[in-house]
């Protein structure tokens, strides 16, 4: 066998095992949380004759008697109460009201049998509003609803995307305040990352060594003791509001967790590494003397910073960016633990729609927008790591 | 004024920090049960109650159990794929290597809903198994990263000259290439090992209440009731980082010496 194919081969054999693991175990999740979001089988797995009569319809006239036949038929058909919940969770959902009409229709199609007359049931059933939805759940096991819904907005009876009122809208608040928080924590860390950077660079021997350390320390350190660290710290009776108490600077503890404040101020501190590690290893390529260079030109101290240390640093400052952002919209423990309700992000709201709500349709599509943005951060980042030439 | 404003900024900058990691370690042998201070006296009264309590003793043997068994299967896989994207004729390296790296970027809180959902289909959810599968997969771009770092380290004059003596390529593998990459395997393993026990997100949603790591009863503990058992965890998290990060280093330097000298 010749060398390049044997060690193709010996490469294949040694990549199999992580790659078929990570297509189990990490690919194949990525994949079900996406189908979650568009994926609304339950309608039309138990409406098939529904679906059939209803696919004609122009979803403007009234229910003709053959499409409440064929509801009236396929509900008969439904024998456990499980699969009832979820159908009437589901049309619900898109019209209120389905749930008293469902249950007195239920009982009425389980006592008089499939051949049931659903407007003497119950008048609604005469009442287009309650079959636009049926219809449309009924036609397609596949739906943007909950892509939809995840920027606020819906299909209204003709079928047209509309935006939801304010009342009714949340998501792109939450949407708006990740992008919002992660911004200013961003912010804060080229603040204190950049002069930070620069100094350490500045500096050598053990001076550099403890301005390093004392970034890496943070870093090697868990992040829930770090949260829970800064919990004790902010709380009202904690060590920051006692000290300036003490100081005589505010008469009454300042309120610093449960809020905004606290979410910036422990995500700064948790992020600020990823911003000054690349500027520092940006800074450490720029030679020495280009500073005193520019001095011996006659630019005062802030022109020269300016004009040559900042344009050098933008590469590392991008980078650092990019880092400390998409690691900040995906956030979860900090805001959970540091902040009140109306600082929760996208990643809480996601774990809320599983976990509390089993809402996997809206978990799934909050989760492909969270999921679509970090990834495209990562692809500008890549871009930005192997392109050496940029910023300079 | 500058140089003042500068000092005055560095002194600062570390404070804020290193300040707050400080902080919480004398709270852990406090006597009062207030996380808080003034510290009244000190006792040990809280380790007692991580070590005697259930809920936390239970805890950390899990954080013990799920972080070992992470460790190793991370480290397998990682390792092996690091020594085949070495190989100069793989086919798709590139690609291998960033879907290698993207665990390490996917949002956890995403990762946990597709796993929950996943589990469940397969009997994996609230398992040991299944949580030991989920850290390993964000452990594995850690482990792949260190033992790629000492891989491209190798001379491969060493491993040709091996070749050209009469070693079979198994024994060039054996006896150079991977005491070579030894390090780098020892500090994934590390790495790997504390990915795992400050694990929250993915198992909030795939363990079940038997496999409630140390980490995740520290977060529940400080959302419903905070006590200074918590600062106790986190002394018993910073040495422990302290003693897997010290001894990764020791045998490292431990390896260093024994390859460079000649047996």
């Amino acid at each position: 066998m010749n060398v390049a194919l044997r060690g193709r081969l010996v490469g294949l054999a040694l990549v199999a095992p992580l790659l078929l693991f990570l297509a189990g175990f990490f690919v194949w999740p990525l994949v079900t949380m996406m189908q979650g979001a568009v994926s609304d089988p339950i309608a039309a797995r138990t409406l098939p004759t529904t679906a059939r009569a209803t696919a004609n319809w122009d979803r403007q006239s009234p229910p003709t008697p053959e499409m409440k036949a064929a509801l009236a038929h396929d509900l008969a058909a439904l024998k456990q109460d499980q699969v009832v919940g979820d159908l009437t969770r589901r049309l619900n959902s898109a019209q209120s009201g389905f749930r008293t009409l469902m249950s007195r229709t239920m009982s009425a199609v389980r006592e008089q049998g499939p051949d049931v007359d659903l407007s003497a049931v119950d008048k609604r059933w005469n009442d287009i509003k309650f079959w636009q939805p049926i219809a449309e759940a009924a036609a397609s096991r596949y739906t943007d609803r909950y892509l939809l819904a995840a920027l606020d907005m819906d299909r209204d009876a003709a079928g047209d995307i509309v935006t939801l009122p304010e009342s009714q809208s949340a998501n792109k608040a939450i949407l708006a305040r990740t992008f919002f928080v992660s911004g200013l924590v961003t912010l804060f860390c080229i603040v204190i990352g950049l002069p930070y950077a620069m100094l350490a660079v500045s500096v050598t021997g053990w001076l550099r060594g403890v301005l390093l350390a004392a970034v890496l320390l943070p870093l090697w350190t868990s992040l829930l003791v770090r949260t829970a660290a800064w919990f004790i710290l902010l709380q009202d009776n904690g060590l920051i509001n006692r000290g300036l108490m003490a100081l005589g600077l505010i008469d009454r503890p300042l309120a610093l967790i449960f809020n905004r404040t606290g979410v910036v101020i422990a995500m700064t501190h948790v992020l600020l590494p990823f911003m000054v590690l690349p500027i520092f290893s940006v800074l450490l390529a720029v030679p020495r003397n280009l500073m005193p260079a520019a001095a011996s030109l006659g630019a005062p101290p802030l022109r020269a910073f300016w004009r040559v240390l900042l344009p050098l640093s933008v590469r590392g400052i991008v980078s650092g960016s990019l880092l400390v952002f998409m690691a900040a919209i995906g956030y979860y423990i900090t805001p959970a633990l540091i902040g009140g309700p109306t600082d929760q992000m996208i990643s809480y709201v996601i774990a809320f729609y599983a976990t509390g709500a089993a809402n996997w349709g809206m978990a799934g599509a909050l989760g492909v927008i969270l999921l679509v943005a970090t990834l495209l951060l990562y692809a500008v980042y890549q871009r930005l790591a192997s392109d050496k030439a940029m910023g300079i | 004024m500058l140089r003042t404003s500068r000092i005055v900024f560095g002194v600062l900058a570390v404070l804020f920090l290193v300040a707050p990691l400080i902080a919480i370690l004398p709270l852990a042998f406090t006597s009062s049960v207030f996380l808080n201070y003034p510290v009244p006296s000190y006792s040990l009264r809280w380790f007692v109650e991580l070590l005697t309590a259930d809920v936390w003793r239970r805890s950390i043997i899990n954080s013990l159990i799920i972080g070992g068994g992470a460790t190793v299967l991370a480290t397998v896989l990682g390792t092996l794929a690091a020594l085949g994207l070495r190989s100069r004729h793989l086919p798709f390296a590139g690609l291998f290597r960033t879907i290698f790296l993207l665990p390490m970027v996917v949002p956890a809180v995403v990762l946990g809903v597709g796993m929950q959902l996943c589990f469940v289909q397969i009997d994996l959810a609230s398992t040991y198994l299944g949580v030991i599968v989920a850290h390993s997969v964000l452990a594995i771009p850690f482990v792949l990263v260190n033992v790629s770092a000492s891989l491209g380290g190798i001379d491969p004059r060493v491993e040709r000259a091996a070749a050209s003596l009469g070693a079979s390529p198994t024994t060039v593998f054996r006896r150079v290439t991977l005491p070579l990459a030894l390090p780098g395997v020892v500090s994934g393993a590390a790495f790997a090992f504390a990915t795992s026990l400050d694990e929250v997100v993915l198992t909030l949603f795939v363990a079940g209440p038997n496999q409630r790591t140390l980490a995740r009863q520290m977060f529940s503990s400080i959302r419903e009731n905070i006590s200074p058992a918590i600062a106790a965890a986190a002394f018993l998290f910073i040495v422990g980082t302290l003693i897997v990060g010290g001894m990764s280093l020791l045998v490292r330097a431990r390896l260093r010496t024994r390859v460079v000298m000649p047996e």
